[in-house]
């Protein structure tokens, strides 16, 4: 039992080191930077990855990955997230479309940004529901993740039919019934953007980020806010995951809570 | 069994039955508690969990849903939100994960298992309840095999065996016992102080 213990824990220490060195060799190789990532789900999707790739440890792994880009291509899918629904959490879109939406309807032009956007099932949720609320025509909604590949799924706009009926559910929990069209990607700019090493791109109305701050340690959590709080107009809005929050974030003082158990909030006006 | 200054945290997880068992278990729990407790028990999917608000009636201790980037403090119980993964992450704190389901289950209890060994390896006690599939079998062999220490509900007193007995296909338990054992090496954990021994 102890030699087990003795050796289980020497295993763990060795995990932590070849992670850290992992990751800055992803960052200095590829230019991805994964340093500001919370490391318990990191370390997960690792571990997944690592019976995937049949490597017995993140060394073999990360051999794999300096010398094949291919494998680091396929690595890439296990570290970014790749799983969103249409409609997930229907009170946060009632939310936008019954109290964001009638400000949003006064600007002449409107720019939303979707951050973290991966297969794009939240970008095309946010479209249908500004078409449905006749703004769409005048709205450029910017999605933007790291996983180029993620990108081009969601620049498809094709999702399994197994999802359908997920989906539907949600969108009827919200308003009612589900119109799914093409054309709705005419208003939507799928573009690779980090939120770790990018920096801000437009001036936008209204940032999506949900289920992405999550992810991220505190530190790269304020990072990405700042770029919001940046990217946003005045009075402008910010949603995020129901389960996530400013608190404790340096960036909190920038924002209002507008809708705070949908976890929408403004951008102050003095700002 | 008595476990006084030999835990620093200790994770639950349950299933079908979850609720009544941890009706048994948490209420027993004594003001002076001091390792943090993170449950896991699943519920159906798109509904607000309210086991924090109904467990916190009942209780000593500190009862609450489990919040992103929260430093975990001491005698408290966390409970996983549903719909999210809860992890124990570098710290202590709290980290919440919307990856896929893992066994059908978002909570799931070897991802929160499996995370909290990372952290605190042979000071961690790992509780397996009643359910009805095969989440936490391999969080618990986890717990064990960084040395933790492992608890089981005896199969025949659990409203669903099918989690105890899959848990114990995997790895032996340290203890296989009663809901009411179980609560009583639970008391054991405030006698004295823990050091808070972390990597």
């Amino acid at each position: 039992m102890d030699a087990e213990v003795t050796q289980a824990a020497a295993a763990g220490r060795e995990f932590d080191i070849e992670f850290k060195l992992l990751i800055d060799a992803i960052y200095h190789m590829y230019h991805y930077d994964f340093r500001g990532y919370a490391p318990a789900s990191l370390r997960r999707r690792l571990k997944t990855a690592m019976s995937r790739f049949d490597c017995r440890t993140l060394s073999q792994l990360q051999d794999k990955v300096v010398h094949d880009s291919a494998t680091f291509s396929a690595l890439l899918d296990f570290l970014t997230v790749q799983v969103s629904e249409m409609f997930r959490d229907p009170a946060y879109f009632l939310a936008l479309r019954e109290r964001v939406v009638p400000l949003l309807r006064t600007y002449p032009s409107l720019k939303v940004w979707v951050a973290g956007c991966s297969a794009g099932e939240e970008a095309y949720s946010l479209a249908i529901l500004l078409h449905e609320e006749d703004v769409l025509s005048k709205t450029i909604i910017y999605a933007t993740d790291i996983n180029t590949r993620t990108l081009q799924k969601a620049t498809a706009g094709v999702y399994g039919v197994e999802r359908i009926a997920g989906f539907t559910a949600n969108y009827t929990a919200a308003y009612g019934r589900a119109v799914f069209n093409k054309w709705l990607k005419d208003h939507i700019v799928f573009s690779d953007h980090s939120l770790a090493t990018d920096s801000v791109f437009a001036e936008v109305q209204l940032v999506s980020c949900r289920n992405v701050l999550i992810y991220f340690n505190r530190a790269l959590r304020d990072r990405a806010l700042g770029l919001f709080r940046e990217a946003l107009c005045r009075r402008g809005f910010l949603g995020i995951g129901v389960k996530e929050s400013l608190r404790f974030s340096s960036q909190s003082e920038a924002f209002l809570d507008f809708a705070p158990a949908e976890r929408i909030f403004q951008k102050r006006a003095e700002l | 069994m008595n476990l006084a200054g030999r835990i620093d945290a200790v994770v639950i997880g349950a299933s079908a039955g979850g609720v009544e068992a941890l009706t048994v278990l948490l209420p027993a729990l004594s003001a002076r508690l001091r390792p943090p407790v993170f449950v896991v028990l699943h519920l159906p999917r798109n509904r607000p969990s309210i086991l924090a608000e109904i467990f916190a009636k009942k209780c000593a201790v500190p009862v609450r849903e489990a919040e992103d980037k929260e430093m975990v403090a001491p005698g408290t119980v966390y409970f996983a939100p549903n719909d999210y993964h809860l992890l124990v992450d570098q710290g202590p704190q709290l980290a919440l994960s919307a990856d896929d389901p893992v066994h059908h289950s978002r909570p799931s209890v070897d991802v929160l298992f499996e995370s909290a060994a990372d952290v605190y390896h042979d000071r961690l006690l790992g509780i397996i309840l009643t359910g009805a599939n095969d989440d936490g079998a391999s969080g618990l062999a986890a717990v064990h095999d960084t040395g933790g220490v492992t608890i089981v509900q005896r199969p025949d007193t659990a409203r669903a065996p099918h989690m105890a007995l899959s848990a114990l296909k995997l790895r032996p338990a340290d203890c296989v016992l009663t809901l009411d054992e179980i609560a009583g090496v639970l008391q054991t954990l405030d006698a004295s102080p823990t050091s808070m021994r972390m990597s």
